[in-house]
């Protein structure tokens, strides 16, 4: 068993907007590309040419489709997925060997590969599916938060968030302190009514997700033939003519 | 606890970064490649360029994967087995060159047409379309006709410019945005960003699509229309708004053609011709003195619902009442179209009313005076904020031209074209359909040994400018710009090797393609081309005798050419972003931009485009060869640099002149390229504030534009509602004119030819049987892949391995299916067997599948048990390239009769639930070829950036 951190003032994590994610994995890929070089070992990719290829990956869409029975029309929503970070995080505490720890001092959940022994406890508590044993390594394999690059003093300080933020092309990911109330996730996850995933399993993920927000009914919309009956002269052509004094007033 | 590991936070990111342009796509983001050991670390958006500022998509971010892909093409082959058996030699340089030179040699020698040169996904039309036009063959174009010509021609002959790249919603201002039909690639990540905007600022994003997926799933209202039937439905909006007083008219008279006068003459030839005064002038009525002026006279209000008589006999009427005539009846009446469109009357009739409400009730107003080129000057910028965007979703039917069209009346009557908050374009455009080139390749236009007298691809403005003999028989290979395709901008590449195999109108010698998965993909009818592709003569020589192909990867086309021309990745090659190609400007900027080898090959590949200059010198064709007969380029950066179209034109407009400090015009300048690898890559010079809307009527954009070097002297124009250039051929159908249709195709052209915007059936439904084949059929486009590219991405094809078909809920209790059983879909032409998936958010009648997901065994090294192989499909086997037989001994073109475009989203078909195939493997299958020679065998493991990885750990 590894212990928790004592709760932290700095909690960094991601507010992804299911209300703009388009699903389009720009996220995911940039993601691999970055992390495939980085902290830890590379992201391997089995039979990458051939059937089946399978590949770690520390970020993935997923899509649902939604149907209701208050409407027959359907709903598609991209749902990006990699780990929120939790403050009670169960694939900390189920490490054997200590090697799944979240750091003190932002929040990040991290593997530290040396001593991970692929046992795959952590995977397996983890309600969110949320970590991947990488196939070639077989060391858990997980969102680091880009932490060699939101401190990186090699990148240009604007540079400094998530490769998936960065890269998002919707602007559908932030990245700040959800710690602190006043910070610009805190303010965005306020308005929008952001939401822990899956809340019951009180793991109280750091990560938020804004939800879609909600479709305008066809009752909210304006009535064409309430403009019809509002357009005076009445008949097609004395409405042109009349119109077209207008234009002649104003020249 | 125990003590927290040590993590480096600030690891080495680069050597070094270089900052290119990404062409994992036609969307041309600047990119920012880190480099280490020589190798790419990672790729990354370019925060300063105006396409992507700073975000990359999934492709994009994939690069790596395609840059070291096992499918690159190692050294240029040559066929040794018969064609399709994959059995090659590796050759040099010199052989291939030499071989491919003298096969071209002879051929300008004799009879130019008899090389068919077509590229693909091409980037650098600018130069392959010149390199046709000095070798001297008509028969040239790029895959425009094959995917959304029908979108560019509507365009330029309405608007004066298209929707594709060329322009761009107002995201900052505008209230409500439209987007009809499958669009996730063209224009990529400027869509997304836009449509992140919209959804922040709370702006309704409405989409009309039968399948909703892509960005139609974050749309905030869905129209899932009936294929082919947008015309329809957007004609019932047009007649809907009219008669609720919700147009701008004051817009369209100042803006388009709707008060110039059109003759009325039933039966004579200048029927429905623009009247025009003996300047040539075309009229309008000034409606305080009732009389015909010009219609560029400045302060006029004209009248729209007048008539004035004709000298000559007959009456001329504004263009207005013919719209109103047209539009008003009760066919258009949503109650009247709402069981073809598949959308309910009162659903129309929300929609008109989103429209209006944006457009009417949220006007923008800019305090930016300008002046139009009537003369008077305006106080502010006024716009109505609805934008609209589509692409090959309503273009690739039969009818899309007219639908395109259609649309572009639809924005302009809502006054929301070139405005604030509406559809912007983006220089060089707009630009009108008269000041475009007129295409060459009549008769007198090719000669021997002699350059073609003018571009082979252009902009027809009526029947004396087809391509035709004098028996109006066409005269290119693709029959572009004949009877058959008048107004075929793009040309028809789907046609190309059909039209060879058969030899009609002519065999050719050579086919000669770049960047063209002709043999799979990019073809109706994949099959049967490849047929074609192998077809014998009796002397067991191949009809179409040579096929040269250039291709960086060992697509499914490698296999059936005859000497292959290995191309660079994208990150070893100059290129440009030309103006005078496909440009990347921005609505309120002039841009372009340039690739440059980042990395040098590690193969025996060279780019294309310098291979081609290296041609031309060989063959000495002008503008490629010194009067020494030396080469003119070195390479292509060589060219990009030094070549010039006219004085002071050149590929690049930025940094021109000695010293570098020329915008469009100047001197060539020998430090261009270091100037644009400083810049990052790319160059851009925003337009002045007075010049940024209204562009096509606006004094200061226009002068600005001659400033650049798009035009010598100011164009300005009204856009065209009512196209004279339809009715030029209409006229000729009904018999008038020296250019004649043969009689077989008069009924068509009357019936298709309006000018005015219309909707008819789409040809192939009207030709099977409702009851045989009651299904529409058609693909949608991945957002995390480009075409066949993304197969050989190790990454990417994780993410879309393979393809099913997916059908709506109604089809799918109708005939039993669930998610994992299969069915045969059969058309008129052929029957595959697939994989069958349910989903609840798309049209009743339609099935739909990711496009070029599926992939011949063998192809982009993918392994014989790949999915893509074996679940994955195309539907292209079932689309045929003509239409099934009328019965009256022809067989019609599956295509749109005005453009030629391919309509392979008129598919109709069946559904039978079956057995899955023993090996449950999509059918057809085809078998695998040889492997090409000294290809690298595919990793099974990679495990990217190890070397870099390794260092960093084990170290606490």
């Amino acid at each position: 068993m590894t212990s928790l951190p004592e709760p932290q003032a700095i909690k960094l994590g991601l507010v992804i907007d299911l209300d703009i994610c388009v699903g389009c994995h720009a996220c995911v890929v940039n993601c691999k590309e970055w992390n495939t070089s980085g902290y830890g070992a590379p992201l391997a990719d089995e039979n990458a040419y051939g059937a089946d290829p399978s590949g770690s990956w520390l970020n993935r869409v997923h899509s649902y489709e939604v149907t209701s029975e208050e409407s027959d029309i359907s709903r598609t929503v991209h749902f990006p997925k990699s780990c929120l970070h939790c403050e009670d995080a169960p694939c900390v505490t189920v490490c054997p060997t200590g090697a799944s720890y979240k750091r003190a001092e932002d929040g990040i959940v991290l593997v530290n590969e040396d001593w991970c022994i692929g046992c795959g406890l952590c995977a397996w508590s983890c309600p969110y599916g949320a970590r991947e044993m990488d196939p070639a390594e077989q060391v858990m394999k997980k969102c680091t938060l880009c932490v060699d690059r939101i401190y990186n003093e090699n990148l240009p300080e604007e540079d400094r968030q998530p490769a998936c933020v960065r890269t998002c092309p919707t602007n559908a990911r932030h990245f700040g302190d959800l710690g602190d109330p006043n910070s610009e996730v805190s303010l965005l996850v306020a308005a929008r009514g952001g939401m822990d995933l899956m809340p019951e399993q009180q793991t109280k993920p750091v990560n938020q997700y804004l939800p879609p927000r909600a479709r305008p009914q066809p009752e909210d919309t304006a009535s064409l033939v309430a403009m019809a009956e509002a357009a005076e002269p009445k008949g097609f052509w004395k409405w042109v003519d009349s119109t077209l004094d207008k234009i002649s007033g104003g020249a | 606890m125990t003590k927290q590991p040590h993590v480096d936070a600030s690891p080495k990111v680069n050597d070094e970064m270089h900052q290119t342009t990404c062409y994992m796509c036609a969307c041309r983001c600047g990119i920012n490649v880190h480099l280490r050991d020589g190798k790419v670390r990672y790729i990354e958006g370019n925060r300063d360029h105006p396409v992507n500022q700073g975000v990359l998509c999934a492709k994009g971010s994939a690069g790596i994967m395609q840059h070291y892909s096992p499918a690159r093409l190692q050294s240029p082959l040559r066929r040794v087995g018969p064609r399709g058996s994959g059995q090659f030699e590796a050759i040099s340089w010199d052989e291939a060159l030499t071989e491919v030179a003298s096969d071209l040699a002879k051929i300008r020698a004799d009879d130019p047409r008899k090389l068919a040169f077509f590229t693909g996904r091409d980037q650098s039309q600018a130069l392959t379309g010149w390199w046709a036009t000095q070798f001297g063959t008509p028969n040239f174009a790029a895959h425009g006709g094959f995917c959304s010509v029908n979108m560019a021609a509507g365009g330029i002959y309405t608007l004066g410019g298209a929707f594709w790249e060329f322009g761009s919603a107002d995201w900052e201002r505008t209230e409500c945005f439209v987007l009809f039909g499958v669009a996730e690639d063209h224009d990529s990540n400027p869509i997304k960003m836009g449509l992140g905007r919209l959804k922040q600022r709370g702006v309704k994003v409405i989409s009309v699509n039968p399948v909703q997926t892509g960005y139609a799933a974050v749309s905030d209202d869905w129209y899932g229309i009936t294929p082919g039937m947008d015309g329809l439905f957007i004609l019932s909006v047009i007649r809907e708004l009219m008669l609720a007083g919700k147009i701008d008219i004051e817009y369209l008279t100042r803006y388009t053609n709707v008060p110039w006068l059109v003759i009325q003459n039933e039966g004579a030839a200048n029927h429905g011709l623009f009247w025009r005064n003996d300047k040539g002038e075309t009229q309008i009525i000034d409606r305080k003195t009732g009389q015909a002026v010009p219609s560029h006279t400045p302060n006029v209000v004209p009248d729209l619902g007048k008539e004035i008589a004709l000298p000559d006999g007959g009456k001329a009427v504004p263009v207005f009442q013919l719209m109103a005539e047209a539009y008003l009846k009760d066919d258009y009446a949503p109650e009247a179209v709402a069981d073809r469109t598949g959308i309910d009357a009162a659903r129309i009739r929300q929609f008109a009313a989103t429209l209006a409400e944006a457009a009417f009730e949220k006007e923008v107003v800019i305090d930016q005076p300008w002046t139009d080129w009537k003369g008077t000057r305006h106080d502010k910028m006024i716009g109505r904020p609805v934008s609209m965007h589509a692409m090959r979703g309503i273009s690739a039917h039969s009818n899309g031209f007219q639908t395109c069209r259609a649309l572009h009346v639809l924005q302009l009557l809502l006054g929301s074209v070139e405005v604030p908050g509406g559809f912007r374009f983006k220089p060089p455009y707009p630009k009108p359909a008269e000041i475009h080139p007129k295409p060459a390749g009549r008769l007198d236009q090719v000669a021997p040994n002699t350059p073609l007298k003018g571009a082979p691809l252009g902009y027809v403005m009526g029947p004396e400018d087809l391509i035709i003999d004098d028996k109006g028989q066409p005269l290119r290979i693709d029959k572009a710009y004949s009877w058959d395709a008048p107004l075929s901008a793009h040309g028809l590449m789907h046609m190309v090797i059909s039209n060879a195999a058969a030899g009609d109108p002519y065999p050719v010698d050579v086919l000669f393609m770049y960047m063209a998965n002709m043999a799979w993909n990019s073809s109706m009818n994949t099959s049967g081309m490849i047929d074609m592709l192998t077809a014998k003569k009796d002397d067991g020589s191949y009809q179409i005798p040579k096929i040269i192909y250039s291709d960086a990867y060992a697509s499914e086309m490698v296999d059936y050419a005859d000497i292959i021309l290995p191309d660079t990745t994208y990150l070893e090659r100059h290129d440009c972003i030309s103006l005078l190609d496909r440009p990347i400007c921005e609505p309120d900027a002039v841009a372009d931009a340039i690739r440059w080898p980042v990395c040098p090959p590690d193969r025996d590949v060279r780019g294309f485009q310098s291979v081609l200059l290296d041609l031309g010198a060989r063959l000495g064709l002008p503008g490629m060869t010194n009067d020494d007969g030396t080469a003119k380029f070195k390479d292509y950066g060589d060219y990009i640099v030094n070549h010039e179209r006219k004085s002071g034109i050149g590929p690049l407009a930025g940094f021109r002149g000695a010293s570098g400090d020329k915008a469009g015009r100047g001197d060539s300048n020998p430090d261009q390229l270091d100037a644009y690898i400083e810049n990052g890559g790319f160059w851009s010079h925003e337009l002045p504030e007075e010049a940024r809307f209204f562009k096509h009527a606006n004094v200061a954009y226009q002068e600005f534009a001659v400033e650049m070097g798009f035009y010598d002297s100011p164009q300005p124009y009204d856009f065209q509602i009512y196209s004279e250039v339809l009715q030029k051929f209409k006229l000729a159908a009904e018999g008038h004119g020296d250019q004649q249709p043969p009689d077989h195709m008069r009924e068509q052209l009357k019936t298709c030819f309006t000018p005015l915007p219309s909707w008819y059936a789409p040809f192939e439904g009207e030709a099977v049987s409702e009851d045989d084949y009651p299904i529409f059929a058609l693909t949608q486009r991945p957002m995390a892949m480009y075409h066949s590219w993304g197969s050989q991405n190790a990454w990417l094809r994780q993410i879309h391995g393979y393809n099913p078909l997916f059908i709506s809920t109604e089809l799918a209790k109708k005939h039993d299916l669930q998610e994992g059983d299969w069915a045969k879909l059969t058309s008129h032409h052929g029957t595959i067997t697939v994989p069958v998936c349910v989903m609840a958010g798309v049209n009743k009648d339609t099935v739909w599948t990711w496009n070029a997901i599926g992939k011949k065994k063998g192809a982009w090294r993918l392994s014989e048990d790949a999915p893509e192989s074996n679940k994955g499909f195309l539907l292209n086997h079932l689309i045929h390239e003509l239409l099934p037989p009328k019965g009256d001994g022809l067989r019609w073109s599956n295509s749109d009769p005005i453009t030629g475009q391919a309509a392979w989203y008129d598919l109709k078909v069946q559904m039978e639930k079956t057995d899955p195939p023993a090996d449950l493997a999509s059918q057809p299958q085809f078998n695998k070829p040889q492997d090409l020679p000294n290809m690298p065998t595919p990793d099974g493991t990679v495990r990217y950036g190890n070397e870099w990885t390794n260092a960093t750990r084990n170290k606490s």
